[in-house]
């Protein structure tokens, strides 16, 4: 199952792929990929010369969400043909040889790909202290996996939140304790595809970019893409007018939800939060979970496992109960009271201890 | 993924446990300065009251609150900007929503807000007063040498809580974590200095205020 | 049964002002920005509607104002493509769809005339040999017929 040498025009030709429709599946990878229409020509030269590359999918502490979104991904025509474009060689969930005969196929690939293969993970890992015991594959830790098929990678995609920062797995108080791929690889390009589960089509679009350009893509500060998550969910919310114009739902059943009004109060991080759910939007483009009324639990961003209640506003604290802030103040009382008592006392004790002292006196000391 | 190395883990430091800290701090600070003042009292007055406290000290809180003519014509440019920023501070903290929503959701009180756009509006008229006031404490000959050190520090502090606000709201700082995180900081800050500067008139001009009228109404004196 | 159906749910009507399509209307202007290049020097312009955050209305909204004009065409390629020219002259609608009737990008075409309906080069490549082997078998078959 090595990858074949074809370039990806001559496979779709080879297939009697018509130029329209060549050109069709370029305007779905541009769009996929959040560049201007005006890039399609460009597109459709780097697509035509692009090889298939050889894909190894490495699945860890996770729970096949992202492995779900991914084959459930919209236009199964499009999704079908970036499948095709990539050899997926080994995905232990979506390969029918199970047992040592996919470990084999792995090896293999590794062996006759080496330098040249894109590693896909999915799922966080026990990190190097932890104990590996909690996460193995035939016998063999996560880590030691990792490490070993991280070698002969071209690049890394850590596909999902839990694999781009430790996601549920890595949340308080971490009891497997498991680390993020990036926190391990530090000498090969990697890009994090977070969401939990991600868009589909931003693992496609990832391999997509891939493909066309034979590199990753451009990244923001946590090497997600910033074509997919350059910009905030709030930025690109179509309730964002509701926002700006101060109305907002309340409740779940109150007349501003009904109306469609900003999710602020109820919770929604999309202000903090960078994905491209917004415009991309899940089930086949259907909606999205703004749209469906529900707040944005920011699943695309480190730690939102631990960043305090889904439906507490942005702006409320974590953690914080306003018994703690009556006990700090029964303290102070308790000082001030004190502090106050005590400089009663210095004046009690400075009448007492008073010695009246008269102008003629203080005469005879000059 | 180690926390306080990103934008995300700042925000989240600063929304946790450092701002367990600060509230802390405050309350406690607040409330000794506070028990100190009103524990300590007055000297009894013995004499016989001539008239009521409570209205007369209530009417004291209204008047030495607004801005009399008097002292408008001495000094127009205080009492007009210090006027303006410390109404617009105050719409900015009271009236945003993602405030009432913190006091809600410390307090479980709330009340109405304004929309977004009029409290974003009155936060740039509120910075530009507050640099008025320091271009102004900086080149008038009196105020610069009436200045302290703590005079800058609290002005400072108060610029950078609605600064950072500012640019929070619009977004002017990348990634927005990051400039949440500054504004909830720069905000902490305030928390934390407030019971020990003159920040403290926040609670106790209005005490002070009080406290003249109703001792002017015990003399029997209009205030 | 009975405990569900006893929630009462409350359709509500949408509204027709222009509350849920307040993303429309740039984009309407930005149309207007395009023909006038178009007009002026002739450069045609791509909006790719799907990168647009549109709320439930926008797109409704949208296409009833651009209209429905004198042009219609479907292409059948990796699944129907629909070119639509709006009541606007120049400019085109065009809804890329897979087979299962699934949208994969719906685009703003101003321009002349649409790329995807222009004769390809790369296909005019096989245009002689395919049209050479169909002349060979029809005269085959006339010669099979004698």
């Amino acid at each position: 199952m090595t990858a074949k040498k074809h370039s990806v025009g001559e496979h779709l030709r080879d297939q009697g792929v018509s130029r329209r429709a060549f050109l069709k599946f370029c305007t779905a990878s541009a769009s996929l990929l959040a560049l201007s229409p005006g890039l399609i020509p460009a597109l459709a030269a780097a697509l035509e010369q692009a090889r298939r590359p050889s894909v190894i999918w490495l699945s860890f502490q996770e729970c096949t969400g992202c492995t779900e979104s991914l084959t459930r991904s919209h236009a199964p025509t499009v999704e079908d043909l970036i499948l095709e474009m990539i050899s997926l060689d080994y995905h232990h969930t979506l390969q029918a040889a199970a047992g040592e005969a996919a470990e084999a196929a792995r090896e293999q690939a590794m062996k006759d790909n080496f330098g040249q293969y894109l590693l896909i993970v999915d799922g966080s890992l026990p990190g190097p202290d932890a104990n590996p015991g909690y996460s193995t594959i035939a016998g063999v830790s996560n880590y030691a996996m990792l490490m070993e098929a991280v070698e002969g990678a071209a690049a890394v995609i850590a596909v999902g939140t839990c694999a781009a920062f430790g996601g549920l797995p890595e949340a308080a108080p971490n009891p497997t304790g498991a680390v993020a791929v990036m926190d391990l690889i530090k000498d090969k390009p990697l890009v994090n595809v977070s969401g939990c589960p991600p868009v589909p089509m931003v693992i496609t679009g990832v391999l997509a970019h891939y493909l066309a350009f034979g590199r990753l893509p451009e990244l923001d500060e946590y090497h997600r893409p910033l074509a997919f998550f350059g910009q905030s969910i709030h930025d690109r919310c179509y309730r964002r007018p509701f926002y700006d114009k101060g109305l907002f739902a309340e409740t779940f059943d109150d007349e501003g939800a009904r109306a469609g009004w900003c999710l602020y109060r109820l919770g929604c991080k999309g202000p903090s939060t960078y994905n491209a759910c917004a415009t991309m939007r899940w089930n086949s483009g259907t909606s999205w979970p703004i749209e469906a009324g529900h707040p944005c639990l920011g699943c695309s961003e480190p730690r939102f496992w631990d960043a305090g209640s889904f439906y507490a506003p942005l702006s409320v604290p974590t953690g914080l109960s306003s018994n703690q802030v009556l006990t700090a103040g029964a303290a102070g009382v308790l000082v001030g009271g004190t502090v106050a008592t005590l400089a009663r006392r210095t004046v009690e004790t400075a009448a007492v201890s008073r010695q009246p002292v008269t102008a003629d006196e203080l005469e005879q000391t000059l | 993924m180690t926390a306080l190395a990103d934008p995300m883990g700042f925000l989240l430091f600063t929304k946790g446990p450092l701002f367990n800290i600060a509230i802390a701090i405050f309350a406690l600070g607040l409330a000794a300065r506070l028990a100190e003042i009103l524990l300590l009292g007055r000297r009894p007055n013995f004499a016989e009251p001539r008239a009521g406290e409570w209205l007369p000290g209530l009417r004291t809180v209204v008047t030495r609150t607004l801005p009399d003519p008097g002292t408008f014509k001495r000094a127009p440019f205080n009492v007009l900007t210090g006027l303006i920023w410390h109404l617009g501070f105050l719409v900015a903290l009271l009236l945003f929503i993602p405030h009432i929503e913190l006091i809600k959701g410390l307090f479980g009180i709330s009340w109405p807000g304004l929309p977004n756009p009029f409290v974003d509006l009155v936060t740039a008229v509120t910075l530009v007063a507050l640099a008025a006031t320091l271009v102004h404490r900086l080149t008038h000959p009196v105020k610069q040498r009436l200045s302290t050190i703590e005079d800058y520090l609290v002005w400072a502090v108060t610029f950078l809580v609605v600064l950072t606000g500012y640019l929070a709201y619009n977004r002017l700082i990348n990634p927005y974590p990051l400039a949440l995180g500054l504004h909830i900081l720069t905000a902490e800050l305030f928390l934390i200095i407030l019971p020990f500067t003159k920040l403290t008139h926040i609670f106790t001009a209005f005490i002070a205020r009080w406290y003249n009228g109703a001792s002017f109404g015990r003399r029997g004196v209009q205030s | 049964m009975s405990a569900l159906s006893s929630i009462p749910i409350r359709v509500q009507s949408m509204s027709h002002g222009t509350a849920n399509c307040g993303n429309a209307v740039p984009i309407l202007h930005e149309v207007r920005h395009a023909l006038e290049r178009l007009i002026a020097t002739g450069e045609g312009t791509q909006i790719d509607l799907n990168a647009i955050p549109f709320g439930p209305e926008d797109e409704a909204h949208l296409l009833a104002v651009l209209g429905v004009g004198e042009v219609r065409a479907t292409i059948d390629a990796l699944g129907p493509t629909h070119v639509q020219e709006t009541a606007i002259p120049g400019v085109w609608l065009i809804d890329y769809r897979i087979t299962e009737d699934q949208r994969l990008a719906l685009h703003l075409d101003i321009g002349d005339i649409p790329e995807i309906l222009r004769t390809q080069r790369q296909d005019l490549d096989t245009a002689l040999t395919t049209l050479d082997a169909r002349l060979t078998s029809a005269k085959d078959r006339a010669q099979f017929e004698y």
